[in-house]
């Protein structure tokens, strides 16, 4: 399951896409990374949570879309024709998801060595922290490494309740 | 240059597997005394083949236990050899024999050799001695007086009719719709026979209010030129007997052709009896009833005697189930394939007619013709492949007869299985699941349901039992039931089992649901002692896990000293749905056809509204309530004003609600895409499809809904 090398992991180095949300850039392990798609109205989903936008059909498969913005409690942000949708995978207790997140838009692909990955200074609550692998600089931006797993597997779980007699059926499945 | 044989090793066992089932279908259909000529030809060509392959591809073993078995068959298809029981278990064991044999040779692995010797000894004892009087003398002969209650029946259809005219009464039961039996279907069939006069019966139809969609009213009265054979006509009722009356009399003033009715009329009157006063009779039923798995061999002559005429009546129809059925194998995953890729198919070309419909121009027009050519074939295509998938439910129920009938052997109990409703057509992947939890319940009811021939007695029961599987369509779905007339379960007895283990406080009381409810929790068992086919505590939660991953339920209803019976609910099919779409602001839902009642425009005085906040309609005298979706689901309607709306009336478990929508927008039947591969499940919604112009709508659940929106109100 956990055979995808993740940022911060190990020795070496591994590529990373780095997206704009604000004024932040972020990182998430290319590995992850299904397709980079335009915005498209999505279908809500009753009792979701708020950062939980809907579902989209992708390819004809279901897939919900989180806005990162607000998950990250950002100001909002119009969606637009230049807004993107990066499709990733993550592993949950119940499983690989497939899920999209909402930024603003994509910078690059750049090259990370996890030798230079700083971690996170911890202020305030760990948990409100956890999903942050690391930081690293990057042509003199600082880049935020993202735990897509943390970040929001262990949300979309917990969200829509599958428990973890289901989340082991399915992983066993 | 040299062929390397082991290529076709996989098709050599896989339709060797399939031949040893269709040669045991075919030895437990057999009647000792007086078997089916057919039957015994299925059986020996079985052996045939599979001595053939084996020699070719060098699996000596198998060819020569074969060898022997098929000099046995030879005896048996010559005549010289009657059938005996004893001698249908050989063939039993020889079948199981070769199947492990197979099975060892295909792992590459040993050969059990002591245990086929031993058989293939056995097999030679009983070629030897086929000179010697039948081991089972009591069976011929009772079974002799039934071959002459037959022959005139026999006589009877062989010679073409040359009178003028059939006359065919046809009453089905109410049910035979239920069974997937399709009346109009069968009148064009007997139509397309010969020039067909139908007269309808309608004077069992009630008041329209009364009329229940599903039940079948009408009887008909048909007459066909004498020139069409018999045989053609009662292939047409082949899956309808047993769910009908069905008289054909021969219309000449003939006497000596009165007794075909005769016997039909006698036939039809035994089976419209109830089962419980008329044993023979419902043994005559099943066999009838079931071509592809029949009753076991009937250890009273009686029964046999009644089965007799049926049999002789329709050889071809009866074996038809086990010869070659001119298919091929496909496996699962290219179907599910092909599905996924013409669901594509249908949202492309559904985008495609939207765009077609922009255009203008002279060439406009063919555009649009060519597209709703597309249109016609694409619906086409998506049915004919979702009817790939479908089967009937025989296929899991062909295992019943032999297990039934070994089980009832090593048990020392006397059990008839009675099958109906086989026809009953689902999909492949619900087929599939469901025949372990069957074989679960079926071994239950013989272990722990139905008493020994002792206790049946003492009971004031006939010693033999009855357990009976039954199919049939019940609203959209397939309900499978699993009923016995054993001893029913034993509440004190659960009830202080899930006492001693905690699961029910000393001072509970209990509905009997909720102590039924109890044998479904894991590990729950009341059997005093283990035996090996059940009591170990594992298996009803797996039953019950099982059927609810299929999107069904199972119910449970028992009665002591009378019986149980096992209720499965299930869909009939996982990938689609005939829904209804509506509106709700911006957003759009289906919801399934199934659970909608009526559909209506409320007029602001047809609502009234309850203390506090919860609204009810008036509908046909029953006060149903109100589920403002737009409020359930949190999305912004265009009218909060009941009377601008429209009101679903839906159905759930049992309940009606009206769902207060913005809009319908018109039907379809839709893919049911899983929301749960990538999200999670949601109250009140089964999962989501994709509509033509690519987005997405979710599918609702109307039970779940329900218990939502009462959730909601209670809190």
């Amino acid at each position: 399951m956990s055979s995808n090398a993740q940022p911060g992991s190990g020795s070496g180095s591994h590529q990373v896409l780095t997206f704009v949300l604000g004024n932040e850039t972020y990182g998430v392990d290319i590995l992850r990374v299904q397709e980079i798609r335009g915005w498209s109205a999505v279908t809500k989903i009753p009792h979701a949570p708020a950062h939980v936008l809907g579902v989209l059909n992708l390819r004809g498969s279901i897939v919900p879309i989180v806005d990162l913005r607000m998950r990250f409690a950002l100001e909002r942000a119009e969606y637009t024709t230049v807004t993107v949708i990066i499709v990733m995978s993550v592993n949950t207790p119940a499983g690989r998801r497939d899920f999209g997140v909402v930024v603003d838009g994509v910078s690059d692909v750049v090259d990370v060595n996890s030798a230079e990955v700083k971690p996170a200074p911890e202020l305030g609550s760990r948990s409100a922290t956890d999903y942050i692998r690391g930081l690293v600089s990057v042509a003199e931006r600082m880049v935020v490494l993202l735990d897509i797993d943390r970040l929001i597997g262990r949300d979309l779980a917990l969200s829509t309740g599958v428990d973890a007699e289901e989340a082991l059926a399915a992983s066993a499945a | 240059m040299t062929v390397d044989l082991t290529q076709f090793h996989d098709a050599f066992f896989e339709e060797s597997f399939e031949a040893l089932d269709a040669m045991e279908a075919a030895l437990l259909k057999l009647d000792v005394g007086s078997p089916e000529p057919e039957l015994i030809n299925t059986i020996f060509r079985v052996a045939h083949s599979i001595k053939g392959g084996s020699a070719t591809f060098g699996f000596s073993e198998i060819a020569s236990f074969t060898h022997s078995l098929e000099t046995l068959l030879d005896e048996l298809r010559s005549g010289t050899m009657p059938v005996s029981v004893a001698l249908s278990d050989l063939l039993l064991k020889s079948v199981d024999v070769l199947r492990a044999m197979l099975r060892a040779v295909q792992a590459k692995q040993p050969i059990d050799a002591q245990r086929v010797s031993d058989l293939q000894f056995d097999l030679e004892v009983a070629i030897a001695k086929k000179s010697e009087p039948a081991p089972i003398v009591a069976a011929r002969t009772a079974a002799a007086p039934l071959a002459v209650a037959a022959a005139p029946v026999a006589q009877m259809e062989s010679p073409a009719p040359r009178s003028p005219r059939w006359r065919i009464q046809f009453h089905p039961y109410r049910e035979l719709l239920a069974r997937g039996n399709d009346p109009l279907r069968m009148l064009r069939e007997l139509a397309a026979l010969g020039e067909l006069e139908v007269r309808v019966d309608s004077q069992m139809l009630p008041p329209l209010a009364e009329v229940n969609h599903q039940d079948c009213y009408l009887a008909w009265s048909l007459e066909l030129p004498g020139e069409v054979a018999e045989e053609a006509i009662r292939q047409v009722f082949d899956w309808a007997e047993g769910d009908c009356e069905l008289t054909i009399e021969h219309l000449t003033g003939d006497p000596g052709n009165l007794s075909v009715s005769a016997t039909e009329d006698l036939l039809a009157g035994v089976a419209a009896e109830p089962p419980a006063s008329a044993p023979a009779g419902a043994m005559a039923m099943s066999a009838q009833q079931a071509p592809a798995a029949a009753a076991p061999p009937p250890p009273a002559a009686p029964a046999a005697s009644l089965a007799r005429p049926d049999a002789g009546a329709k050889p071809e129809g009866s074996v038809s189930g086990l010869g070659d059925s001119g298919s091929i194998r496909v496996s699962v995953e290219k179907i599910d394939e092909l599905m996924n890729t013409v669901g594509e198919l249908v949202i492309t070309q559904a985008m495609l007619s939207q765009l077609g419909s922009h255009f203008d121009g002279p060439e406009a027009e063919k555009l649009r013709a060519g597209l709703g050519q597309l249109e016609r074939n694409m619906r086409e295509l998506q049915e004919s492949v979702m009817r790939v998938r479908m089967l009937p439910i025989s296929f899991v129920f062909s295992r019943f007869p032999r297990m039934v009938r070994d089980l009832a052997q090593r048990l020392g109990k006397q059990i008839e299985l009675k099958l109906t409703g086989e026809q009953t057509e689902l999909d492949k992947t619900v087929l599939e699941k469901i025949g372990d939890p069957l074989v679960h319940l079926v071994r239950n009811s013989i272990d722990h349901g139905i008493e020994s021939p002792e206790a049946r007695i003492a009971a004031g029961k006939p010693a033999e039992g009855t357990v009976h599987l039954d199919a049939c369509h019940r609203g959209g779905n397939i309900a499978v039931e699993v009923s016995d007339d054993g001893g029913g379960l034993d509440k004190e007895r659960i009830l202080a089992k899930g006492r001693a283990r905690g699961l029910v406080g000393p001072n509970d009381s209990l509905t009997d649901a909720e102590i039924y409810d109890l044998i479904f929790v894991p590990g729950f068992s009341t059997a005093e002692k283990t035996t090996d086919l059940s009591g170990r505590g594992v298996g009803m939660d797996v039953v019950r896990r099982n059927v609810k991953e299929l999107g069904g339920k199972i119910e449970l209803r028992s009665e002591p000293g009378r019986g149980s019976r096992f209720t499965i609910t299930l869909p009939l099919t996982l990938a689609i749905v005939d829904g209804q779409s509506v509106a709700v602001g911006t957003e759009t839902y289906i919801v399934p056809l199934i659970s909608i009642v009526e559909s209506m425009q409320l007029k602001a005085s047809g609502v009234t509204r309850l203390s506090g906040h919860s609204e009810v309609l008036s509908f046909r005298g029953d006060y149903l309530p109100i589920i403002r979706l737009h409020e359930l689901f949190g999305v912004e309607p265009r009218s909060r004003a009941l009377h601008e709306g429209l009101v679903v009336v839906a159905e759930g478990d049992g309940r009606r609600v009206g769902l207060f929508v913005d809009d319908l927008l018109g039907q379809q039947q839709v893919v049911i895409k899983s929301l749960e591969a990538n999200y999670g499940h949601i109250e009140g919604v089964s999962g989501a499809t994709i509509l033509g112009d690519g987005s997405v709508a979710l599918i609702l659940d109307v039970p779940g809904l329900i218990r939502a929106a009462s959730m909601r109100a209670a809190a």
